[in-house]
């Protein structure tokens, strides 16, 4: 991926290639090294499930997992991610059956206008698949990651924490190297 | 709330890395996890010709059992956090560690992103500056070791040249018998602190404690609370010495006051903060 050096002060600046693994299907594309990996997953991609919200690493809309870790896709570039297998919001309902955690969201009033959803969903997957039994407290700190200015938090707590008593909380397929 | 135009390389070797620093004279930056220089791409607080990640380099991320403990500095600070060696052998940093941003941030910050950004509220500086840490920087003439106490000059600012690459922490392991807590005051947890503390009590050879105590958010960098560590050195761990260098501490700060806090009310979160911290890790067996 390195050019030439020096590179003038002139130099164009080219596109470079980026493969991503998303939610088990590979994609090849090129960008401009200033893409983001949010604008790549919605624009180039289509997956437009992960929101572009405050754009500086805040308030967690974005959030999604690469190689089975909750991260911020405002603050990476697409070309830093290349390589990773990532699992978006669109990953994790199979057909018409909502990931468990999704149906907790639903039955627990966990949203209310859904924009923060995506991202409140795949840091809650990362939190509950290391933390099997977490207290309230414990799904507050985590969930402090993630802004929503609807709920007042109390549904999404409720949520995950019914999430939490469903057992473990698998990675979701496509999340890690088969 | 998009990043400038920039070149981007992502060389495979450190050499590569510091020959692309000097073919762009000071217009380039470092890219390690991102999670402060991206988001000042995203608001054009920085503009440089090239970015140069650091990620593709191999061997630059990883953690060396020994001591001191040796971190390389492309290591994420979720690594440090699930880390076996560093619950072990560096207490206070995983205690830290869990003050750092998110999970969601930890999963791609570094340690030595962390420490080379040197925002005077981050948490691994102060630990890097209260256990007497040092950072390995390579660069065209060699590589070099400064000193914690050395290495942060002012608010974002340290002494590794442009030329420089950070490229190894070094932080002495944890004794046995010692003490170590961390304990930080924001007003949302995951920002970043308005004061944080940290503290390491150590059994000496000879009899008396040594005490190390450093705080953030009440100065330019992060501080070594050298009066304290004395009083404690000299009295033992006592209710009242543990007050003592609480009230000494405070007194002894020069905290800036901005938005967040005004000066006197940064010292009085010091001492509160230091007095509860330093009762509970004394406590503690």
């Amino acid at each position: 991926m390195s050019t030439p050096l020096p590179a003038p002060a002139d130099a164009p600046i080219d596109d470079l290639p980026v493969t991503l693994v998303v939610n088990g299907k590979t994609f090849h594309g090129r960008c401009e090294p200033r893409r983001l990996l949010v604008d790549f997953l919605r624009e180039d991609l289509g997956l437009t499930g992960t929101h572009a919200g405050c754009e500086h690493g805040i308030c967690g809309a974005c959030t999604v997992l690469i190689d089975g870790q909750a991260s911020r896709t405002c603050t990476l570039l697409a070309v830093q991610a290349s390589g990773a297998r990532i699992v978006t919001v669109e990953g994790l309902a199979q057909g018409e059956t909502l990931h468990p955690l999704q149906q907790c969201f639903h039955e627990h009033h966990a949203l209310q206008c859904g924009f923060c959803t995506p991202g409140m969903l795949l840091t809650a997957i990362d939190f509950l698949h290391g933390h099997p039994n977490p207290d309230e407290t414990e799904v507050r700190e985590a969930m402090s990651a993630a802004v929503c200015r609807c709920t007042g938090y109390a549904g999404i707590v409720n949520a995950v924490m019914a999430a939490a008593r469903l057992g473990p909380m698998p990675l979701p397929a496509g999340a890690l190297p088969d | 709330m998009k990043p400038p135009r920039f070149q981007y390389h992502a060389p495979g070797s450190i050499p590569e890395a510091i020959d692309h620093l000097a073919a762009y004279g000071g217009d380039a930056r470092l890219l390690s996890g991102g999670q402060s220089l991206v988001p000042m791409l995203n608001f054009r607080l920085v503009e440089p010709r090239a970015l140069i990640d650091l990620a593709r380099i191999p061997g630059l991320a990883g953690i060396r059992d020994g001591d001191p403990l040796v971190i390389g500095a492309m290591t994420r600070q979720r690594a440090l956090e699930d880390s076996p060696i560093i619950a072990r052998r560096a207490p206070l940093m995983r205690e830290a560690l869990r003050w750092v941003g998110h999970l969601p941030t930890r999963s791609r910050g570094t340690i030595g992103g962390s420490i080379a950004h040197a925002d005077p509220a981050a948490e691994l500086p102060l630990v890097l500056v209260t256990c007497e840490g040092s950072v390995c920087v390579q660069g065209p003439s060699g590589s070099r070791s400064i000193a914690a106490d050395e290495l942060f000059e002012s608010m974002f600012s340290t002494r590794i040249a442009a030329d420089e690459i950070l490229t190894e922490v070094h932080l002495p392991a944890a004794v046995t018998g010692g003490r170590y807590g961390f304990d930080e005051y924001a007003r949302r947890h995951g920002d970043f602190a308005i004061v944080a503390v940290a503290v390491s009590l150590e059994p000496t050879a000879a009899g008396p404690l040594r005490a190390r105590l450093g705080a953030s958010g009440v100065g330019q960098v992060p501080q070594r609370l050298r009066t304290a560590e004395a009083v404690l050195e000299a009295q033992g761990l006592t209710a009242g010495s543990i007050a003592a260098a609480a009230t000494q501490a405070a007194e002894a700060v020069d905290p800036v006051g901005d938005a967040n806090g005004s000066a006197d009310y940064r010292r009085h979160i010091l001492k509160t903060l230091l007095e509860r911290t330093l009762a509970r890790t004394a406590a503690t067996a």
